[in-house]
């Protein structure tokens, strides 16, 4: 594709912001090269996909089970759907990789907080808590072994902290104070929310405003979250999807538009 | 093989799940094979249920056993990475087990529990890995303790032995003498739970004939060596109602009843009586399998 096509893109009134958000999660992987992409939730499986299947061919996908793709499936393709399979990725295999370092995974965040801590195990204290949800998983392991990027699809207050209330997923400020080991391969890329998208590109690595979708101002983001983010200059619009992008992602990737059910038409 | 012994005097382990809980004690640490709500020794679960076991310490990747565990209050103590139904993703009797603090919780790290069966497997104390570090699973687990490289100036987490008394497998398909094989996509970490624990008992949906395994699958599908097991037990939907692929799928519909079985006492005590408190050819029964 030319540069005078993809100029050529949608326009706002074309897109759903779940499409944007796609695109937004998508272009957290570009650059990663041949890893395993390992996308949590329905927008992050198709930004991967999208990912793999335009500007980043190396990069290595699955079907969410033990088979890695060498074609993407529709979201919701049915257990006995044909698929081209290119290797066999069990469980085993994924921790194997995990330790590797060759992934870059993107989960959700329950809470996420100011250096990138994220929070999936529980709310209020650990020993007694208010709402236990799912445990660490394996949030500690890949912060510390690869890069980890987030998923938000409902950016407010309850998500975005001060502090977590229990760190699984592992940010700066607690990878620094637990010493050059943790650090050595310690990377929280960005955070997707459905209103812009974060890193931590800071000085003090704490989070940054990196863009923000369409019609969001920096008031209302900053008023949606429970600390001061790092306001940069000037503030990118997260770009819009190109025509080939959206035709992938409502006839290739997610004919049955699941994407909707994680963030809603506008 | 000895001349002359037949090949039930050599090693037959069949047994029944009743037979697997009368060698289970008080106090055990049992680890459970299987992830989440997929291929999870159930109809043995459903037998220590119906028990009089308590203080048990379970080990899991953790799906409805841990669940079911909890509920009854046979679990004392909760070694986990997760727990969740994953259709639906929180599991809501261990939940309520955490939130009224009646359960002891191990939670770590999903490669941290496999760090731990590993060491246990290896019999080595602990074994070393970055995955912990930094997180509030170290607050969580004071016990948890770091090692200094002797190499270079790394220090790693000391992931302990998870040892295990007992483990309990679930398998596709299994022979009288304790081979077991999987026909599905992913073995998870039951081959691990094998081999860290002092005994493991394999129910699977069918017991085959000597050589009856690669009419199955293929010779890699054969995971489970005899080495490593104590006791078969042909158990026909012994995982559900989580999936055993490729035998069955999940039974959504009886996960969301047992799911819903932790709105209220009453609602559990139902639950309890229509699937756990009957055998297990009732159970078939009640979920329209029987022949």
């Amino acid at each position: 594709m030319s540069a005078d096509e993809r100029s050529e893109g949608a326009t706002v009134r074309d897109v759903t912001l779940a499409e944007i958000c796609a695109v937004a999660c998508a272009e957290a992987w570009r650059g990663s090269g041949e890893v395993l992409a390992s996308p949590i939730g329905t927008i992050p499986t198709i930004g991967a996909r999208l990912a793999a299947i335009t500007f980043e061919p190396a990069l290595v996908y699955g079907d969410g089970d033990a088979s890695q793709l060498g074609a993407p499936l529709p979201i919701g393709a049915r257990a006995d759907a044909e698929k081209v399979v290119e290797a066999w990725l069990p469980f085993g295999n994924i921790f194997d990789i995990v330790w590797s370092g060759r992934r870059h995974v993107m989960m959700g965040a329950t809470q996420i907080d100011r250096f990138g801590n994220q929070n999936i195990a529980c709310i209020g204290p650990w020993a007694k808590p208010k709402a236990q949800l799912l445990g660490v998983r394996g949030a500690p392991g890949n912060t510390v072994n690869h890069p980890t990027s987030y998923w938000v699809p409902v950016h407010n207050l309850r998500a975005f902290v001060e502090q977590v209330d229990c760190a699984s997923g592992v940010g700066y400020d607690r990878a620094k104070a637990a010493g050059p080991t943790a650090q050595q391969y310690h990377h929280v890329h960005h955070v997707v929310s459905n209103k812009g998208v974060f890193d931590f590109e800071t000085p003090d690595h704490s989070m940054r405003i990196r863009s923000l979708h369409p019609g969001v101002t920096v008031e209302e983001v900053q008023e949606l979250t429970g600390f001061a983010l790092v306001v940069p200059d000037d503030i990118p619009t997260s770009r819009l999807p190109t025509d080939d992008e959206v035709r992938l992602i409502r006839e290739v990737l997610d004919p049955d538009n699941a994407r909707a059910v994680e963030v809603p038409d506008q | 093989m000895a001349d002359g012994m037949t090949d039930k005097q050599m090693t037959d382990k069949r047994m029944t799940e009743e037979d697997v809980v009368a060698e289970l004690r008080d106090g055990m640490t049992i680890g459970i094979a299987g992830w989440g709500s997929r291929r999870k020794p159930m109809s043995i679960v459903r037998a220590i249920l119906r028990s009089a076991l308590s203080d048990l310490t379970v080990v899991a990747y953790g799906g409805p056993e841990v669940g079911m565990l909890c509920a009854t209050g046979q679990a004392k103590k909760v070694v986990y990475g997760f727990v969740s139904l994953d259709s639906i993703a929180l599991e809501p009797h261990f939940r309520a087990a955490r939130q009224n603090a009646t359960i002891e919780a191990m939670e770590l790290d999903e490669g941290m529990l496999q760090w731990g069966l590993r060491a246990a497997a290896m019999r080595v104390d602990f074994l070393p890995c970055r995955a912990g570090l930094g997180s509030a699973v170290r607050d969580n687990n004071p016990g948890l303790k770091l090692v200094a490289s002797p190499y270079s100036d790394d220090e790693y987490l000391a992931m302990p032995a998870l040892k295990l008394d007992v483990a309990l497998l679930h398998a596709n398909r299994a022979d009288a003498r304790g081979n077991a094989q999987y026909l599905g996509p992913d073995w998870y970490f039951d081959d691990l739970f094998a081999m860290a624990a002092d005994r493991t008992f394999v129910s699977c949906e069918r017991i085959v004939e000597p050589g009856g395994f690669l009419a199955e699958g293929p010779e890699s599908s054969i995971r489970i060596s005899r080495i490593f097991t104590d006791g078969v037990v042909e158990a026909p939907y012994g995982a559900h109602f989580t999936h055993c692929v490729p035998d069955y799928q999940r039974d959504e519909q009886i996960q969301k009843e047992y799911a819903d079985s932790a709105k209220s006492p009453e609602a559990w005590a139902d639950f309890r009586a229509k699937y756990i408190d009957i055998p297990e050819a009732d159970y078939r029964r009640v979920i329209g399998a029987a022949q």
